[in-house]
């Protein structure tokens, strides 16, 4: 690892933070230079950490990333609304470079004093309760440096029909590396039920690099479902934190949908605090190029009676690298634990690699626990079937791809996301043989 | 004036492996004629079902097969679907995640648009694959379902049949289409496949059974035994094995 890189953005996250203490309140100024203490102390994270293994933070040296500003002026509307899923009909929050664009963004009113808004005005005082700086360094650096995002407060027992979506949008640049701190708090209130969707896109050439945090808490009885989709360009690295609390009976459903960028480091860190807590974690990679692609998940069973299911699928095509690490920590008090983690993965590409671990902690007797991962390749007879009726090799390649994905794609409670998410698989596939007809 | 075939097998030699299985097939059909193919487990039935489809498994040591004028074995399985080609499995592959009816729609939009003819769109393709599903019996839900998936064998056999009706193929070859399948299915299946009969279009109907050919009657049957063709003849044919057995035929 670079120390030199380190070092510069160990001084940038000192001096944001202190710039931006300066503007806010005082415990988020506290928050902020604690956590760019703690990022200058650890600098970027090297293999030699058990959590950094397979994943090389090189990407992450390799330019001067410098923040980027808030440039709304500069996003060209048609090119964003060409980007756009078909669910964007619904209430839309739209942040270029972290930064809240109220020119691109269509929020309705939403039923019940549901909140949804810029940080930058009156944050939560739960902002960064879950985020653990000394444990996740880039998410200290977004700490020390992010100066907006999305805010969800659901009251207690308020369901909203319709999901909340908000977009991230990274303007790059070819001649300035820049990089940008999204950041996502939800507080879902007591038997509250609620859809989130994040959607990191990019507009524009140029590395970049994203560096996003999400927290949510979810209250007693609160339901859930975060679909979290980086779909960026191919320069664009991103490396994100998902913390999650769960209370007494809540359900948490994370979907992470890995379809773009170079580089791309996704943490989730669950905790299950109250008896009853349910958490379905799924995800679905896509490995095309060189591209890599690193799923690291924690779920903290601290408490008895909560169950987790995590399911991982990975596409990788090329010389593309998947890894997945699901670690489950089962404390002594939680018995009565049901976990259950699975990462079955495709392998497309002769070149393309997938390091698989799954991690059982436990330490109460009475619980339910199992893992598994495998690796495979398109089942053949399958192949010469679609064949035999006419689509052409690659087309049945993509088919047969998007097939193994949907199980994940079929979780997502928006239909038309889930729909076009299928296609953008499909088109970011690499199939085409020379020769080959579609 | 020599006679047009539509297909023409000539010495035809195939291994899988290190098995030698078809040992020099030789045959010829015409265009609007119905062969059959019968002959005990283990004769290259399915190879040969499997090689005129395009079928990777098998390896063509010597001889030539011609489609339409043109060397099929230079085909890939999708060129041949689209010059006209259709095997109906004998055993139909489960694809679980693909929905029946995007399947159907994708391939006969391939194979029309192969042939030059405009692409349906969801509307037209739906009443289309209905009026297909009523020949074949086969319930309406199966469309929305995976390719196969959890489907009876009877069901399966009707989803291959509907293919065809679809795909309307020049060329189809049955591979034991009547495998597993009771009275009443092997009826309203064979009933479906005589709809296509037509002075144009052609079949090769493999099976192990006498039975199917009462209700697809071919113009000529061809006894297939350790990857020969040893006898040829009309429908009688069929009955004459049913009563004596393919022992009957050993040493021929």
């Amino acid at each position: 690892m670079s120390d030199a890189a380190s070092e510069r953005l160990g001084r940038l996250a000192t001096e944001t933070a202190a710039a931006a203490a300066a503007d806010g309140p005082a415990w988020l100024g506290d928050l902020r230079i604690a956590a760019a203490g703690h990022f200058a102390e650890q600098g970027l994270p090297h293999a030699k950490l058990e959590e950094w293994r397979y994943t090389s933070t090189k990407p992450l040296a390799a330019h001067d990333f410098a923040p980027a500003t808030p440039t709304p002026e500069s996003v060209d509307r048609a090119a964003l609304e060409a980007l756009s899923f078909p669910v964007y009909a619904c209430s839309l929050y739209v942040f270029v470079n972290g930064f809240f664009s109220p020119e691109l963004s269509a929020p309705k009113a939403l039923s019940g004093k549901v909140r949804a808004e810029s940080l930058a005005a009156s944050p939560a005082e739960s902002l960064g309760q879950l985020v653990d700086t000394k444990l996740h360094p880039l998410a200290a650096l977004n700490t020390a440096c992010f100066r907006d995002g999305a805010q969800l407060v659901i009251p207690a027992g308020i369901r909203l029909e319709q999901p909340i979506h908000v977009v991230f949008l990274a303007t790059g640049s070819a001649n300035e590396p820049t990089t940008s701190f999204p950041r996502l708090l939800v507080d879902a209130g007591a038997g509250s039920h609620a859809r989130v969707i994040v959607d990191h896109v990019s507009l524009g050439e140029g590395p970049h690099w994203t560096n996003s945090v999400a927290e949510a808490t979810l209250r007693a009885n609160a339901e859930l479902e975060v679909a979290i989709v980086q779909r960026e360009q191919r320069e664009v690295v991103h490396s994100s934190l998902v913390a999650a609390r769960l209370d007494r009976d809540a359900r948490l459903s994370a979907h992470t949908l890995t379809l773009g960028g170079a580089w791309v480091r996704n943490d989730l860190a669950i905790l299950l605090a109250g008896p009853g807590a349910e958490c379905h974690l799924n995800g679905l990679f896509l490995g095309t190029g060189e591209r890599l692609v690193d799923n690291h998940s924690m779920v903290d069973h601290a408490v008895p009676h909560c169950s987790s299911h995590q399911l991982y699928k990975g596409v990788l095509d090329d010389r593309s690298r998947g890894v997945f690490r699901g670690r489950v920590l089962v404390r002594p008090d939680a018995q009565k634990t049901d976990a259950q983690q699975s990462n079955p993965n495709l392998i497309l590409g002769d070149g393309a690699e997938i390091d698989t671990k799954p991690q059982l902690e436990i330490h109460a007797d009475d619980v339910k626990c199992s893992h598994g991962s495998t690796i495979g390749r398109l089942d053949e007879d399958a192949l010469f079937y679609l064949r035999a009726r006419g689509l052409g090799e690659p087309a049945a390649r993509r088919l047969l791809t998007r097939a193994f994905a949907a199980e994940i794609l079929d979780r997502i409670g928006e239909p038309a996301l889930a729909e076009s998410l299928g296609q953008l698989l499909q088109e970011r596939l690499h199939l085409d043989a020379p020769g080959a007809t579609a | 004036m020599s006679q047009q075939w539509l297909i023409e097998i000539e010495d035809l030699h195939a291994r899988a492996g290190d098995a030698e299985i078809l040992r020099g097939i030789d045959l010829k059909i015409g265009p609007g004629e119905v062969h059959a193919i019968m002959g005990p487990n283990g004769s290259g039935k399915s190879t040969l079902a499997g090689l005129l489809a395009g079928k990777p498994d098998f390896e063509v040591t010597a001889g030539s097969i011609r489609f339409r004028g043109k060397d099929l074995l230079e085909l890939e399985p999708e060129e041949r679907a689209r010059q006209g080609m259709f095997l109906a499995f004998q055993y139909p592959v489960e694809i679980p995640g693909v929905a029946n009816n995007y399947f159907l729609k994708a391939s006969l939009n391939a194979i029309r648009s192969a042939r030059g003819e405009e692409e349906l769109d969801a509307i037209e393709f739906l009443s289309l694959v209905r009026e297909k599903m009523k020949l074949v019996e086969m319930p309406e839900d199966l469309m929305s379902r995976a390719i196969n998936e959890g489907f009876s064998g009877g069901e399966k056999k009707r989803n291959e049949v509907l293919q065809m009706l679809l795909l309307e193929p020049t060329f189809s070859v049955l591979d034991e289409t009547d495998s597993g399948l009771d009275i009443d299915a092997l009826r309203t299946i064979s009933s479906g496949v005589n709809h296509l009969r037509s002075p144009e279009r052609s079949m090769l109907v493999i099976t192990h059974y006498q039975r199917l050919l009462d209700y697809i009657v071919p113009d000529h049957i061809h006894v297939l035994a350790e990857g020969r063709i040893v006898r040829t003849g009309g429908k009688e044919l069929a009955v004459e094995l049913e009563e004596k057995g393919y022992q009957w035929l050993e040493g021929a």
